[in-house]
């Protein structure tokens, strides 16, 4: 991996996202029990956890998607649980949610899929700004060829792709990638996760990466939050995670290898 | 049947947020006019086949029963009667909550489980106002209209047949026709079509848009959507009648 992650732009002065016991169940099922989490201006942190862990509920509450049962969560400094309408609105414009399964507008061929966003959030741009600001998006999810191509005419390697695209036209801050590299072969993965380092560098984000994949966890990430049982059992550098003793981490660490 | 109650109210609200957003800015007037668009091409061959031939049938039907009393004179008017009063929005809102309410809440609902409608949330685009109001308003302005056409084409299949028998002219043809239709009635019919596309739209977006469980619940929100905005459409013609005879006769 030619970019690693440069710890020089990490600012540990400025928290970008803060959560503070977070809790979250749907009906009986208690999915999310006490969550805490802080995450730099500049870094990139991996969630871990197996299937069905309560991942995806975790950053849908971040971008506002889902209400938190009990807990506190800040994002740039707006409690997202408290805002609406158009405070709600404003701060998503900052957040990128790159979704598990892409969620590409099907009804539209890839340069509307991106422009899309940009014409309903951004009144009065000129066609010429519309077709720059998709093609550097393009351009950097390195796929300008596709611009014609309807989404059901894409991989799935490339659908995530256009997917980032799609959210960095806004220019987020903050980067939320749920499973970028999930049923991808192992070449695509590579491609994806260089991509993730290069969006963080380029567009100097902060992201938060969810995975079972620990190639993607240890090449992308500058930190890693294990999720067991709806709690966070650790958060630290890749190596720290590793040497633990905990059964279910080791269990995790084992069957990815084994894979 | 608290789960009855609870559907009551989530629909209920849904009615209430459309009408709350469906006055609020930024209105997505292309989107509306394409939707309009969609719901016209989607339908009017359909309702231009189903309007001529219940045109012809009914107007055959009613010409036996209307000779045992020597009164054939009338039935271009009792044929332009039943059709402008009745038969004209009530096919064509039976059609469109079949073609135009089913491909509403497959649409949505396919959206909503793969989280297209999420994801226009976190690009800060309002899913609501964008999908579901330009949907239900483009339903509201094209039913009455396709309802209207509906009633020219059912007459043109009527004079069909007639002109068959008697070799009338359209122009008397027509004369006839309308000649006992007052404006209350053009009035009502077109009332009608407007609550039956309000009806037809807001039921296809409120199924899909609360649909779940993956590519079975768009199946089964689309069946829902159907069969609920067919059995709104009877219940509403019954009470619109009852009101209109009302007032017809006051
Ligand atoms: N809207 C919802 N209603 C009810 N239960 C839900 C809802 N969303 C998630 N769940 C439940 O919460 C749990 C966690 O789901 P989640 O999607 O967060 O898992 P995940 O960790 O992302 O798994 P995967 O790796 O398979 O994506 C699951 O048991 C799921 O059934
Ligand atoms: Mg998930």
């Amino acid at each position: 991996m030619k970019n690693k992650p440069i710890e020089h732009i990490i600012n540990r002065e400025e928290t970008v996202i803060a959560i503070h016991g977070l809790y979250k169940s749907f009906g009986e099922l208690n999915v999310l029990n006490g969550i805490d989490l802080r995450l730099y201006r500049g870094e990139n942190i991996a969630v871990l956890g197996k299937s069905g862990s309560g991942k995806s509920v975790l950053i849908k509450i971040i971008a506002g998607l889902l209400k938190p049962d009990q807990g506190e969560v800040i994002v740039l400094g707006k409690q997202v649980d408290q805002l609406q309408g158009k405070e709600m609105d404003a701060l998503r414009l900052h957040i990128g949610f790159s979704f598990q399964n892409s969620a590409l507008y099907d009804s539209m061929n890839v340069y509307q899929n991106l422009a899309f966003p940009l014409t309903m959030n951004i009144k009065n741009l000129s066609r010429k700004q519309v077709d720059y600001a998709v093609e550097e998006a393009l351009d950097a999810v390195g796929l300008k060829d596709k611009i014609k191509e309807l989404p059901a005419e894409l991989s799935g390697g490339q659908r995530k792709r256009i997917g980032i695209a799609r959210t960095l036209i806004l220019k987020p801050e903050i980067m939320l990638y749920d499973e970028p590299t999930a049923g991808l072969d192992p070449i695509s993965c590579a491609e994806i996760n260089a991509l993730i380092i290069e969006v963080q560098q380029r567009y100097k984000t902060s992201s938060v990466i969810i995975t079972h994949d620990l190639t993607c966890a240890k090449n992308t990430c500058d930190r890693i939050a294990m999720l067991i049982d709806g709690k966070f059992f650790k958060v630290g550098k890749f190596d720290e995670i590793f040497s633990s003793d905990n059964k279910q981490v080791k269990d995790f660490f084992t069957y990815n290898f084994i894979q | 049947m608290d789960s009855y109650l609870e559907g009551y109210y989530k629909g209920y609200r849904f009615c209430l947020r459309f009408f709350k957003e469906a006055f609020i800015p930024p209105f997505h007037w292309r989107e509306i006019i394409n939707q309009c668009f969609e719901v016209g091409l989607k339908s009017l061959s359909l309702i231009t086949l189903t309007g001529f031939i219940v045109g012809i049938v009914f107007t055959k039907q009613s010409r036996p029963s209307l000779e045992t009393f020597g009164a054939v004179s009338w039935l271009p008017s009792l044929i332009g009667i039943a059709i402008v009063r009745a038969l004209g929005p009530l096919v064509t809102a039976l059609i469109c909550a079949g073609k135009v309410g089913s491909s509403i809440s497959a649409e949505l609902g396919s959206m909503k489980v793969t989280e297209q409608i999420e994801a226009m949330e976190v690009s800060a685009i309002n899913p609501f106002k964008y999908l579901v109001v330009s949907r239900v308003l483009a339903t509201t302005i094209s039913v009455p209209i396709l309802a209207l056409y509906c009633s020219f084409i059912g007459l043109l299949g009527s004079y069909y047949n007639v002109y068959s028998e008697e070799a009338t002219s359209l122009a008397i043809f027509y004369k006839n026709a309308f000649s006992n239709i007052s404006f209350l009635d053009i009035f009502s019919s077109s009332v009608k079509s407007i609550v039956y596309g309000f009806t037809i739209g807001i039921i296809g977006c409120y199924k899909g848009y609360y649909a779940s469980q993956g590519t079975r619940g768009v199946g089964k929100a689309t069946n829902q959507a159907v069969v609920l905005s067919m059995f709104l459409i009877f219940f509403e013609e019954v009470v619109i009648v009852q009101i209109v005879n009302w007032i017809r006769y006051f």
